[in-house]
């Protein structure tokens, strides 16, 4: 076990704790960089696919993890992101301009519904952003003009500065890169008094507001920068996807991301990064199962939806905290053995308490 | 006319969103509990019947009987396996859970009865009656009849029944119904079993018009948006919000741009959270410490 003797006040906030947290996460980098030399296209989009949803997933995460705020309706910002993005190309903006712009008019709406949002909580405000989703894909569906109605449109091919974005390798960097920066906004947001605030209202609302923190400005901020973040997300979508259509940001989107959060580990940034491998890489898993599984069950229909309804259940009931928690828990194992107690992460339940009139 | 063939179909369509916003709406009563897999429960509960009517050959009231029977046992099932052990558990969760439940009992019906829509072999299939220029299917009446008999035998359970008190009871305050006795967990898995059968009644009589496929359950979000436009807390309030939705839903269809039919339904909930979050029907108040 390691003891970290505290000297300044700094090295609360530091955000790297220790120096073999330097050591490890400069390998991941280095790691991280040299996967376009050792794998082949199709890994590296992947891949790229997995870095996109972590950028969605550190959107989510502020919102539902740290916020405390439940949102069924992140594939609608995802699509406002993509369709910006898009759109923007075509008018021949520059590609940081485009990208910029697609997360900065996302954010805005993300704003927009924070408002009323902020009247409501748990399942209302679930329900009013999934209402939201479903509303923009109308939207998207019969605004034919720009968006291409049923029919979809041509994701422009990524370029700036006469530099082509859209190989497999120079892709895959480009995600990387706006993963890693988007990590550190998040870093670094949490760590700041915004941030702490957003902590303190998912803990207690009432707490919060005693202590002077605004729930209003604070919720607003947690939806427009978690929209935000999920129309970044939505711009490297779009080219990831190559063809934008409505049907692909659906409710299932919403929920698929939303797996990813609670699988990963509610409230961690960590828990994005496994809990976006997880839903990335699952796809690709059952497919290999697929093929070594009589053919009568392999050809079942919504299959992979099961699987991951499955998966979300046993998550819930067995392992709240999900990969990250475990991932914590093994290593408390390991660093208090042989005296682990399993009570340590003894679960809290609280009665119910009603919030209606009788 | 149109007006009044519409107000019939909305008023039918607005009593499948009432049955199944009722389902929400009994369970989250009582447990506090959200089940979004709700309207999954109604696609199940309308396969179940078909197997049995139309695959076994049973008469149809007996298979249908049969099928809310059958129903009402895979209701206490799940409560007992899987939100039994969320009980103290974050909304959050359980919300999580039956989202979950949802995509499972899809992949499921998907498995056992094939994702192609089949019919319901109801005997008054088809028929209509004319009243002047009036075209009345039997299927729209139907809907609207078994809701009524349902409403006033739930209302007579809720009313006179021991069972029903307790369970009003145990909705009311669950410690307090633990000191005088009443078996609050048994009631929660008997409340999943009559939320199950009401969903399995919306089913039965929603199969004739809409056919019945593994993603028949998704028009449970529009019944969520009718529980929430009846405020939640109420039974009456969920067919209200029920009617609301399905008339409004007929008449945007006609009187409003294309597009507007399918999005009236989030547009009203959205338009009713933002204006009055407690419902039609109020039974929220401001959350206390």
């Amino acid at each position: 076990m390691r003891f970290i003797r505290k000297t300044r006040y700094q090295q609360d906030i530091a955000l790297f704790r220790h120096g073999g947290q330097w050591f490890w996460y400069s390998l991941l980098l280095v790691a991280a960089l040299a996967a376009p030399l050792l794998l082949d296209r199709f890994y590296l989009g992947e891949l790229a696919l997995v870095f996109i949803y972590a950028i969605a997933g550190i959107g989510l995460m502020l919102l539902v993890g740290y916020t405390g705020l439940v949102s069924l309706g992140h594939a609608g910002f995802l699509a406002i992101g993509a369709y910006a993005h898009a759109w923007l190309l075509g008018q021949g903006w520059p590609f940081p301009l485009a990208i910029g712009s697609a997360a900065a008019l996302s954010a805005a709406v993300g704003a927009a519904i924070a408002l009323p949002a902020t009247r409501m909580t748990g399942i209302y405000l679930a329900v009013a952003t999934l209402a939201f989703a479903v509303i923009v894909e109308q939207v998207i569906i019969h605004w034919a003009s720009v968006t291409g109605g049923f029919r979809g449109m041509v994701v422009p091919a990524a370029a700036w500065l006469g530099v082509d974005l859209g190989g497999p390798a120079a892709f895959y960097v480009l995600c990387l890169a706006l993963l890693l920066l988007c990590l550190l906004l998040a870093l670094n947001l949490l760590r700041s008094p915004s941030g702490r605030a957003m902590t303190a209202v998912r803990d207690s609302e009432l707490s919060a507001e005693s202590m002077g923190v605004h729930l209003v400005r604070t919720k607003t901020l947690a939806f427009a920068l978690s929209a935000g973040f999920t129309g970044v997300a939505g711009a490297l979508f779009a080219h990831k996807i190559g063809y934008l259509a409505p049907d692909a940001f659906t409710l299932q989107l919403s929920i698929l991301l939303l797996l990813m959060v609670v699988v990963g580990g509610l409230g961690s940034l960590h828990g994005v990064i496994y809990g976006a491998l997880f839903i990335g890489l699952l796809p690709q898993v059952l497919a290999v199962v697929r093929d070594s599984v009589p053919p009568a069950i392999a050809q079942l229909p919504g299959l992979e939806p099961g699987v991951f309804g499955l998966i979300l259940v046993l998550v819930l009931i067995y392992e709240p905290l999900g990969i990250y928690g475990r991932w914590c828990k093994v290593r408390a194992y390991f660093d208090a053995f042989p005296l682990y107690r399993r009570a340590t992460y003894k679960r809290q339940k609280q009665y119910l308490r009603t919030e209606r009139l009788h | 006319m149109d007006v009044y063939q519409l107000l019939i179909s909305g008023v039918s369509q607005g009593c499948v969103y009432g049955l199944i916003a009722l389902g929400f709406v009994l369970i989250y009563k009582a447990t506090e509990m959200v089940n979004f897999a709700q309207g999954e429960l109604m696609m199940l509960g309308a396969f179940v019947a078909i197997t049995y009517v139309d695959v076994l050959g049973m008469p149809f009231l007996p298979g249908v009987l049969a099928a809310m029977a059958t129903m009402g046992l895979i209701g206490v099932l799940l409560e007992r396996l899987l939100l039994r052990p969320m009980i103290g558990e974050p909304h959050f969760a359980v919300l999580m859970l039956t989202i979950g439940l949802g995509f499972i009992l899809r992949a499921v019906a998907g498995a056992i009865w094939g994702s192609s829509p089949r019919p319901l072999g109801v005997p008054y299939a088809g028929q209509v009656i004319s009243v002047g220029e009036l075209v009345v299917s039997i299927e729209s009446l139907a809907i609207v009849g078994g809701t009524v008999v349902l409403c006033a035998a739930l209302y007579g359970f809720f009313r006179f029944t021991r069972l029903g008190i307790a369970m009003q009871a145990a909705s009311q305050n669950q410690l307090a119904a633990y000191y005088v006795g009443i078996p609050v967990k048994r009631i929660y898995g008997l409340v999943w079993a009559l939320s199950a059968v009401v969903a399995t009644v919306a089913g039965v009589l929603a199969a004739p018009v809409t056919l019945v496929d593994p993603l028949m359950g998704f028009i449970g979000i529009k019944a969520f948006a009718a529980a929430i436009v009846g405020g939640f807390g109420s039974l009456p309030g969920a067919i209200i919000g029920g009617l609301v939705v399905g008339l409004a839903e007929q008449f945007a269809g006609l009187y409003l741009p294309p597009g507007m039919a399918d999005m009236s339904a989030y547009v009203i909930l959205l338009a009713m959270l933002i204006l009055r979050p407690q419902g039609l029907i109020a039974s929220m108040q401001r959350k206390k410490v």
